[in-house]
């Protein structure tokens, strides 16, 4: 939709349409998790945390859809959408507990970082094992079609894990049931050190395999905040009209490393990540608001200047309570706890012998 | 369309008659009551829908409740649980079947990864109230992809509950309290025992129901909390821990041998009721622990370990085990697979001669 210039165009940019201010709000949000990421980062490489995922150029990818769910939807993500956190109004704090597994991370210290959950906000504890989470979401759906709710599903799944077992019985289930569910591949070309072409093999885009399940299927550019938006809106209404579900494939490009445990240099280009293939989400949204006279250059480093602010401060406040290795961590009693809704007497006794 | 909601006039009414049933018409009678208290009970799985399931176990149900409370699915295990999984955590009951266990490799990862852990990882956020059901055991010419008992694979799992009850009444009362469960629980179905008591004897036909006192089950609701294991015959001599179809393989033992053993019924494998188990071990000081599943590894091995620890100064011979042999279950052979009556009666004898 945005062209070179930063011009809305073609038939998807009449409707809907998003209000300046609600792309101001757009641009905030990209702009609030591009600074997070950096900022955590740092923070690991401060072995404040022991590892951290960022996502660096697939912003607009989470930041836009969250603005086509309502209150009550659910997301079963993967591990680079915390965009859908930050675009639905949770609380930074409660990130970086959960980074710095300190005594306010609402997962008491079990999780992995960045491995958040936030049921309130649509957000579906995360798994470490890939895809699994795709048929979690179509039954999910399945069951807001039985209640005979309003509320839809999305799943989200990178494109190296489209190639797991897990993918294709979600795929399978939505195709046969039609539950309100859109199903999210993030194309960000990457999976690890491995090409897309491995996991995609003959096909021509992810979008494609959609289409062999009857599922309608859209590729959009995942880097344009007013596409992914109108893809989104076209899809959870589908959903929410009981139409059924959608595939949307993200084509975007991941311009940082996988996690922090890897160096893309080994096995990318080098200075692909610089060049910026589809442009930086955030940049091409500015040039938008810029040209529709809405935006400045001064007005974009007030933003960065608060967000970051905003972030540091947050910061502060979360490493009060605790980092990885300083500072006060969830209470070692919740290790017992929450295996069952009731502890088993096997596992009475084993906290006991454990002394806490 | 209404949201689905809980009706619990069922659960008040106490139940006042009996019926006989074979254990897979009790478990169709748990599905019905589950379903008739409960809009959010669903059940699905592999055939189980139009044509009630390969064992018929659900049978009727989708004429009663509809497609959407009762349907087929197709052949993706992982499918099957992962999006059960879903469901139970938008806060329907799903109750599924995998036609045999020996199909539930598929469905693993879910089970383990997910269903497991979602409560834990997710500090409760999210909870997963799930049933999963699967028929279990050999003696029905199988081979070896349908006959498997993978019990131990489940309970290894922090965060799954295991049960195997092995007749009519108990498989009712269990369902009905594994469906109500907040957590997932894996039921386990001894399908060799789901139209009667069977003595290991394979050259005997399969006793019916009919007459079984076991097989005398309540209408309407009532459970059988999970936990709880059953004393099926009271003995002093020695001490039987056992479940599913080995409680009657173990019983026809303990007849033929004459020896005066008791024997224990688990019911539940996880959580264990380790207190009836320790009270009789104490009392007889010897003890013979005996399952369908390969021995290595196998359930049976942590029971002696927990025996061991409880009991260790009231031992007077050595914990045997009996269990199927270390082999994927050969068909043509499966009844020198099978841990029968006569091996059962052999670990009996030696434990009790022991010294
Ligand atoms: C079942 C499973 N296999 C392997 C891994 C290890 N792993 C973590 S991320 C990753 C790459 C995923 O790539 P992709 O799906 O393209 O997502 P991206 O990281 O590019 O966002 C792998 C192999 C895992 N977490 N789970």
């Amino acid at each position: 939709m945005l062209d070179d210039e930063g011009r809305a165009v073609g038939p998807w940019a009449e409707e809907p349409k998003l209000s300046f201010d609600e792309l101001r709000e757009g641009l905030e949000h990209m702009v609030t998790l591009r600074i997070f990421d950096e900022r955590m980062l740092l923070a690991q490489r401060q072995q404040k945390t022991s590892f951290y995922m960022q996502h660096l150029g697939e912003e607009a990818v989470s930041c836009a859809f969250r603005r086509a769910l309502n209150d009550g939807d659910m997301n079963f993500p993967t591990y680079r959408q915390a965009g859908l956190l930050i675009a639905g109004g949770y609380p930074l704090l409660s990130m970086m507990n959960q980074i710095y597994a300190n005594a306010g991370d609402p997962t008491h210290g079990r999780q992995l970082p960045v491995l958040y959950s936030a049921k309130d906000h649509g957000f579906f504890t995360l798994s470490g094992n890939l895809a699994t989470q795709v048929p979690q979401a179509v039954g999910w759906a399945m069951a807001s079609a039985i209640a005979g709710d309003t509320k839809i599903a999305a799943a989200w799944v990178g494109d190296g894990s489209t190639a797991e077992g897990d993918f294709y019985a979600g795929m399978v289930f939505a195709s046969t049931y039609r539950p309100p569910v859109v199903i999210n591949v993030v194309n960000n070309q990457w999976a690890i050190s491995t090409f897309q072409g491995i996991a995609m093999g003959g096909s021509e885009t992810f979008a494609h395999r959609g289409l062999g399940f009857g599922i309608p299927s859209l590729r959009v550019d995942g880097n344009d905040y007013l596409a992914v938006y109108a893809a989104a809106r076209w899809a959870a209404d589908r959903a929410r009209n009981n139409l059924g579900p959608t595939l949307i494939e993200h084509v975007t490009y991941r311009a940082g490393a996988h996690s922090t445990s890897d160096d893309p240099s080994a096995y990318r280009p080098a200075g692909s990540g610089s060049a910026w293939p589809l442009g930086d989400p955030i940049a091409r949204l500015k040039q938008h608001l810029i040209v529709s006279g809405e935006w400045s250059e001064r007005t974009h480093a007030e933003l960065i200047a608060k967000v970051t602010e905003h972030v540091i401060e947050t910061q502060q406040k979360a490493e009060a309570i605790g980092t990885l290795h300083s500072g006060s961590r969830s209470s070692k009693k919740f290790m017992f706890e929450g295996v069952f809704e009731e502890m088993t007497p096997h596992l009475q006794r084993q906290r006991k012998e454990a002394g806490f | 369309m209404n949201r689905p909601t809980v009706r619990r006039e069922a659960e008040a009414k106490a139940p006042t008659t009996t019926k006989r049933m074979t254990m897979i018409e009790a478990i169709r009678d748990a599905h019905d009551v589950a379903m008739a208290a409960d809009d959010r009970v669903v059940v699905y799985g592999e055939d189980v829908g139009y044509f009630g399931g390969v064992f018929r176990c659900t049978a009727g149900l989708q004429e009663k409740y509809g497609p959407t409370r009762c349907f087929d699915a197709p052949i993706s295990e992982q499918g099957i649980v992962g999006t059960a999984i879903g469901m139970a955590a938008y806060g329907l009951r799903p109750v599924v079947e995998i036609q045999f266990a020996d199909y539930m490799y598929p469905a693993y990862d879910q089970l383990v990864s997910e269903a497991a852990r979602l409560r834990y990882r997710s500090a409760g956020d999210f909870t997963c109230p799930l049933v999963v059901r699967m028929p279990v055991g050999g003696g029905i010419f199988g081979a070896e992809t349908h006959s498997q008992s993978p019990e131990a694979l489940f309970t290894h799992v922090a965060g799954l509950k295991t049960v195997m009850p092995s007749n009519p009444y108990d498989a009712k009362g269990l369902l009905l309290a594994a469906i109500e469960d907040p957590d997932p629980v894996i039921f386990l179905e001894p399908k060799r025992v789901y139209n009667g008591p069977f003595d290991g004897h394979p050259d005997r036909p399969i006793v019916p129901w009919k007459n079984h006192r076991l097989a005398e089950v309540p209408t309407g609701h009532y459970v059988e909390p999970l936990g709880k294991a059953a004393v099926r015959r009271p003995g002093t001599a020695v001490t039987v821990v056992t479940y599913g179809t080995m409680v009657h393989v173990s019983l026809a033992a303990v007849s033929e041998s004459g020896i005066d053993a008791e024997v224990i019924d688990l019911r539940t494998l996880l959580p264990l009721d380790l207190e009836t188990i320790t009270q009789s071990v104490q009392k007889t000081g010897r003890c013979v622990v005996v399952h369908e599943a390969t021995l290595t590894s196998g359930f049976g091995a942590e029971l002696v370990a927990l025996i061991q620890r409880e009991c260790f100064y009231h031992l007077e011979a050595p914990i045997f085990r009996v269990g199927g042999w270390d082999m994927p279950y050969p068909h043509v052979h499966e009844w020198n697979y099978f841990p029968g009556p006569e091996r059962v009666g052999r670990a009996l004898r030696a434990v009790v001669e022991a010294d």
